[in-house]
C-alpha cells in the first residue's frame, strides 16, 4: 500500500521534540543490541541458529500459543523449541494444573448434551400449568445466559492457564473456521456444547472427523438453517419446512471446504442442498424427551421423510439417491478434494505464518494434507518446521488479533484472573466479542482487518489499564453485568473504565515482562521504557510495537 | 460509572498547561483548518443482503403476489399495507418515517440495481461492492477511501469517519480514516487521553510504519472527537447517558457532521438482513429491522439541519434476494436490489432505473430480479454532480467501470 501523500501539520506529532532526548537517554540503558538479521532461511529448524534461543522460544510461545507467561521464555529456551513443538502437538501428554481442571469442572453446562440443554434452558412449552407467561419466558431466557457465560469463562481460563496452548489455539482456529453465532436463535443454548463436542476433540485430529462433527451438530444445523432444508413435496414437508434452503450447502463449500474459488457452480450448491435435505435437529427441533436416538446422536437426526431421494449431479459425479449416506459421500468428496487441501493450507499458513503466506509453503502443506488424509497435527508439524515459519521476515511480524492481544497481555503480566469480564469487555470494544461473530466466515486474522487508528488508541489504553493494575481481574463483578452477545455495546461496558479509576491496584511488576521480551525489543522501546514513570513501565512494554505483533 | 470529560474541563485543564500534549488542538483550531461547509456523503451498508423487493415493493406486479404468498406486502392501504409511491412501487409500511422525505423530494430509489458480478456469496459480493471493482479481488483499497483521495485539500485525519469498532473494507486505503465507536461507549474517557500516558506512547509510535501512522491518526482524531462528543452529548442528553441504538448513532453522527465540516465522508453498516427463515410480511423479522433503519435515517435528516441541503446519503446492500419465497417463509440469495439515494441535493420522489419486471423470462436465471443498473453508476453520478469529480477522477474511484447506458445525473439537482 502506498504511503499517505497527505502532509500533517507538526502539531499532530506533539512528542517529536521529546524523541531526540529519549534516544539519547536510551544509549545509556540499552541492555543488548537487536538480534542480527538472520541469513537466508534454510529448510530446517536447525538452520535458524542465527535467531537467539530466547527469540526462538518467544516465537513458538507466541505462534503456537497466546504468548509467554513469566518464566516461559527461559524454560522453552532451555528445553529447545523442537521439544516444545513436539509436546504441543501431543497435548494429552501435557498435564493440566488441578486449579484449571477444577475450574472447568465447575461449568456444568459444558458437560450437558444439546438435548438436555434444550430441555433445561430452551423455550418453555405449555406445561401442566398451562401456557407460560411472558414473565416465565423472560426468566427462562435470563437463566439460559449462564450457558454462554460458562463457555466464555472456560474458553478464557483455558487460553490463559492451560499448558496445552496449541490445543487452545486450534480450538479457537476451528471454531472460527466453522463459526456459529451465539446470538442467533437457539444457538445460545448450544455454542458451548458445540465447542466441547464438535470442535475440541478434533482440533488436532482428522479434518474429515471435524467436518462431520460440525455438520451434525445442532448448533451448525440451526445457524446455517439446514435443519429446515427439505425436499419440496416430500412426505415430511410442511409448515416452515417445505422447501430447499441452500444456506449451509453454500457455506459448506465456500467457507468450510473448497473455498470461494473452488470451482463449484450454483447447480452444485443446489445439488448439495438436496443431498443434505433431512439432516437436522432431533425430533425436528422439538426434541422427543423419550426418544433415546436423540440422545445418542447428540441432538442430530436424519429425517428420511424430508429427504430428496432422487439422483444428483454433484461436482461432476453422480450421487445415487439413498438417504443419509449421500451426505456422507459428499463430505468425503469435499474433505478429500485437493481444492480443500489448498484452501485450508492457505488458512493455516495465514494464521500461523503471515498474512500473505508464501505459495511454496501452501503447496507443501497441501501436499502433506493429501498424504495424511487431512491429519491436522501432521500438517502443523510440517508447518512449524518450515523455513517460512522461521524466516526473520516473519518472526515478530504478525499483527495480533484483539483476542491474541488481550489474552497475551494478561498472560505476560502474570496476573491471576478470577474475573474474566474485563477481558470480555475489551474484546467487545475491540470488535472481536467471543462467540459474537455474526457471519459464518468468522473473524479475520490479518493486519489489514485489525489495524486502525481507533484500535491503536484502544489497545494502548487497555495495555495501560492492565499494566498499571487498574483492571479488577481479582474481584467478582456485580451480577447484573451479564454476557449478551446480541448487545456488544453492553458487553463493551465491562471493559476497564478509565472514568472509574478510584480503585487502582498494584502495577504489574515489569521485571518478568522485560525478561520475556528483552531479546526482541528495539532501542526505541527500551528508551521509552527507560524514561517511563515506574507505574507505566509494564504498560510501556504491553503497548510496545513488539507486543502488538507476534 | 459514566463520567464523560466535558469540553470545559478539558479546556480549563489545557489552560492550566496540563493537557498540552493530549489536546494539541482545540475545536477552534480545527474549525480554522476544517474549512467551510461543503458537500458530504454518507454511505449506509445493509450487510446480509436486504430483500429489496419488500423494501420498495413492486405492488403493480401480479407475479410479486403470486410468488410470495406468505411474505408479500399486502396491497390494501392501512397500517399493514404497502405505502404507495407512484402507482407501481410502494414502501414497506415499516418505512413510514421515510414518507415525508419522499414527499418533499429528497428521497429517491434506483431499483433493479446491483453488481455485474453474479456471485451469491455475501462475502464476495460485499467485497466487490466495497472495493468498487466487481469480479476483481486483488484491489487493495475501498472505493470510499479513493473518493477521499480525490476530494480537494487540505486533508485531515477526520475527512472520513467510520462508525463501529473496526475499519471496514470500503474505507481501507492510503487516506486516513477516523473510527468512532457506536453506542454509549463512544465518548468514554480512555487512558490514552491522559497526557502522561499519551506522552509515553508518543515515544514508541513516532515513526512512519503502519502502526505509528495508525497511532498518530488515532490520537489526533481522538483529541478532536472527544471534545466534540463530550460537548454534544452534554447538550443532547443533559448529562444522562444516551441509549444504544441506530437512531442514537445517526443523530450523533449528524450533530458531529453538521458542526464539524472537516468530516466529508461517513460510513456505517447495519446487519441482520439475511432473512432465509421467517422473514415476515408487513410485520415480522424484516419489518423489525426496517423500522429502526427508517427511524435512524429520518432522525439523521432532521438532525443535520441546514447541512442536509449539502448531504447525500446512499443505502446499499450486496445483492437482493430470490423473487420467490423459499420453503421456510424466507428468501435466499438473489441478484438485483434497490439502492436508496437521499438528501437535499437529490431530485427525489422518483424510482429511477429501467424496471425489468418479474415475469419468469425477465428474471435472472429464472429466479432473481435482474440487474439493469450497475451499482457504480448512481454512485458515480453522485460523485460527479455532488463532489464535482472529473471523469479522470471517477476512473480512479471506479477503474474499469463501463459507460452507463443512461445519464443518472438527473437524480441530482443541477
Amino acid at each position: 500500500m502506498p504511503k499517505p501523500t497527505t502532509k500533517y501539520p507538526a502539531y499532530i506529532l506533539p512528542a517529536a521534540k521529546h524523541l531526540a532526548a529519549a534516544i539519547i537517554i536510551a544509549a545509556g540503558i540499552a541492555e543488548a543490541a537487536l538480534p542480527q538479521p538472520a541469513m537466508a532461511a534454510e529448510p530446517s529448524v536447525a538452520s535458524t541458529a542465527t535467531l537467539a534461543p530466547e527469540t526462538k522460544a518467544l516465537h513458538v510461545l507466541n505462534r503456537l500459543g497466546y504468548g509467554p507467561r513469566p518464566g516461559d521464555v527461559q524454560r522453552v529456551a532451555a528445553m529447545g523449541v523442537e521439544r516444545y513443538i513436539d509436546q504441543q502437538l501431543h497435548p494429552a501428554g501435557i498435564p493440566e494444573p488441578d486449579t484449571l481442571k477444577r475450574e472447568i469442572a465447575s461449568y456444568e453446562t459444558l458437560r450437558m448434551q444439546p438435548v438436555d440443554l434444550f430441555h433445561t434452558y430452551g423455550p418453555m412449552r405449555r406445561g401442566q400449568f398451562g401456557k407460560p407467561t411472558p414473565e416465565d419466558l423472560k426468566a427462562r431466557r435470563e437463566e439460559a445466559r449462564i450457558i454462554v457465560e460458562q463457555a466464555v469463562e472456560a474458553r478464557l481460563h483455558r487460553a490463559l492457564e492451560s499448558p496445552r496452548q496449541l490445543q487452545e489455539v486450534m480450538v479457537d482456529f476451528w471454531f472460527n473456521h466453522f463459526n456459529v453465532f451465539a446470538g442467533k436463535g437457539l444457538d445460545h443454548l448450544w455454542v458451548g456444547a458445540y465447542e466441547e463436542e464438535a470442535i475440541r476433540p478434533h482440533a488436532l485430529g482428522r479434518f474429515r472427523d471435524l467436518l462431520e462433527a460440525t455438520a451434525r451438530h445442532p448448533a451448525m444445523e440451526f445457524y446455517l438453517d439446514n435443519w429446515e432444508n427439505t425436499a419440496p413435496g416430500s412426505p415430511g414437508a410442511r409448515g416452515d419446512k417445505d422447501g430447499l434452503n441452500e444456506n449451509y450447502a453454500r457455506e459448506l463449500m465456500e467457507l468450510h471446504t473448497l473455498g470461494v474459488d473452488g470451482g463449484y457452480t450454483q447447480a452444485d450448491v443446489i445439488s448439495l442442498a438436496r443431498i443434505l435435505t433431512g439432516w437436522g435437529i432431533g425430533g425436528g427441533g422439538r426434541f422427543g424427551r423419550n426418544n433415546p436416538q436423540d440422545h445418542n446422536d447428540g441432538g442430530f437426526v436424519f429425517d428420511p421423510n424430508r429427504h430428496d431421494f432422487s439422483t444428483k449431479q454433484f461436482l461432476g459425479r453422480t450421487i445415487g439417491g439413498r438417504g443419509m449416506a449421500e451426505g456422507e459421500e459428499a463430505l468425503d468428496v469435499l474433505a478429500r478434494s485437493p481444492v480443500t487441501a489448498k484452501h485450508l493450507s492457505f488458512q493455516l499458513a495465514q494464521y500461523f505464518v503471515a498474512d500473505q503466506p508464501d505459495p511454496a509453503l501452501v503447496d507443501r502443506l497441501s501436499k502433506r494434507w493429501l498424504e495424511t488424509d487431512g491429519n491436522i497435527s501432521e500438517i502443523l508439524r510440517t508447518l512449524f518446521s518450515s523455513p517460512e515459519f522461521w524466516s526473520p521476515k516473519v518472526v515478530g511480524a504478525k499483527f495480533k488479533t484483539p483476542y491474541q492481544f488481550v489474552v497475551s497481555a494478561v498472560r505476560a503480566s502474570g496476573i491471576e484472573v478470577r474475573n474474566v469480564r474485563p477481558m470480555v469487555g475489551m474484546l467487545a470494544q475491540l470488535g472481536q466479542p467471543l462467540y459474537g461473530c455474526q457471519t459464518p466466515d468468522g473473524y479475520k486474522n490479518t493486519r489489514e482487518a485489525w489495524l486502525s487508528p481507533d484500535a491503536m488508541t484502544r489497545r494502548l489504553s487497555f495495555a495501560t489499564a492492565i499494566g498499571s493494575g487498574r483492571v479488577p481481574f481479582g474481584r467478582p463483578e456485580p451480577e447484573n453485568m451479564r454476557v449478551n452477545v446480541k448487545k456488544p455495546e453492553a458487553m463493551a461496558r465491562m471493559a476497564p473504565d478509565e472514568a472509574n479509576n478510584d480503585r487502582p491496584g498494584d502495577p504489574v511488576d515489569p521485571g518478568p515482562l522485560m525478561a520475556s521480551y528483552k531479546a526482541v525489543l528495539s532501542p526505541q522501546t527500551k528508551a521509552a521504557y527507560g524514561v517511563a514513570a515506574p507505574q507505566l513501565r509494564a504498560a510501556t512494554l504491553l503497548g510496545s510495537p513488539e507486543f502488538m505483533q507476534q | 460509572m459514566h463520567r464523560p470529560v466535558s469540553r470545559r474541563t478539558l479546556l480549563q485543564a489545557a489552560a492550566a498547561g496540563a493537557l498540552v500534549n493530549v489536546l494539541p488542538i482545540g475545536r477552534s483550531g480545527w474549525a480554522a483548518t476544517a474549512g467551510v461547509a461543503g458537500p458530504k456523503l454518507v454511505v449506509v451498508f445493509l450487510r446480509g443482503a436486504v430483500d429489496g423487493l419488500n423494501v420498495v415493493v413492486p405492488h403493480g406486479e401480479r407475479a410479486y403476489y403470486d410468488e410470495r404468498p406468505h411474505i408479500a406486502i399486502p396491497r390494501q392501504g392501512g397500517e399493514n399495507g404497502v405505502i404507495d409511491l407512484d402507482g407501481h412501487f410502494g414502501l414497506h409500511p415499516a418505512l413510514r418515517p421515510m414518507q415525508a422525505l419522499w414527499r418533499d423530494g429528497s428521497l429517491a430509489f434506483v431499483h433493479a440495481c446491483g453488481s455485474p458480478d453474479t456471485t451469491r456469496s455475501h462475502f464476495d459480493a460485499q467485497d466487490y461492492m466495497e472495493s468498487g471493482t466487481p469480479g476483481l479481488k486483488t484491489t487493495p483499497d475501498g472505493w470510499l477511501n479513493r473518493v477521499v483521495a480525490e476530494l480537494p485539500g487540505p486533508h485531515g485525519p477526520t475527512d472520513a469517519l467510520g462508525l463501529g469498532p473496526t475499519l471496514p473494507r470500503i474505507l481501507t486505503g492510503r487516506m486516513p480514516v477516523a473510527m468512532l465507536p457506536l453506542g454509549r461507549g463512544a465518548a468514554r474517557p480512555m487512558a490514552i487521553d491522559r497526557p502522561e500516558v499519551a506522552a509515553n506512547f508518543d515515544r514508541l509510535y513516532a515513526g512512519d510504519d503502519s502502526m505509528s501512522r495508525a497511532y498518530q491518526e488515532g490520537r489526533t482524531a481522538r483529541s478532536k472527537l472527544v471534545v466534540e462528543m463530550a460537548d454534544e452529548m452534554k447538550a443532547a442528553d443533559n448529562g444522562a447517558p444516551p441509549p444504544d441504538g441506530f437512531s442514537n448513532d445517526t443523530e450523533r453522527l449528524a450533530r458531529l457532521m453538521s458542526q464539524d465540516h472537516s468530516i466529508r465522508i461517513a460510513f456505517l453498516a447495519l446487519g441482520g438482513w439475511d432473512t432465509h427463515v421467517n422473514q415476515g410480511s408487513a410485520q415480522g423479522q424484516l419489518a423489525n429491522h426496517l423500522k429502526p433503519l427508517a427511524d435512524g435515517l429520518a432522525a439523521f435528516a432532521q438532525a443535520m439541519g441546514p447541512a442536509w441541503h449539502e448531504t447525500v446519503v446512499l443505502v446499499i446492500s450486496e445483492f437482493g434476494r430470490t423473487m420467490r419465497e423459499n420453503g421456510n417463509g424466507g428468501t435466499d440469495h438473489g441478484h438485483g436490489n434497490v439502492m436508496w439515494v437521499m438528501g437535499g441535493p437529490v431530485r427525489g420522489g422518483k424510482v429511477y432505473g429501467p424496471w425489468p419486471g418479474l415475469g419468469s423470462a425477465a428474471l435472472y436465471q429464472g429466479r432473481d430480479l435482474a440487474v439493469t443498473t450497475d451499482f457504480r453508476h448512481p454512485i458515480a453520478a453522485v460523485l460527479e454532480r455532488h463532489f464535482r469529480l472529473t471523469d479522470t477522477q471517477l476512473a480512479k474511484v471506479f477503474p474499469a467501470m463501463p459507460k452507463p447506458s443512461s445519464d443518472l445525473g438527473v437524480m441530482l439537482k443541477a
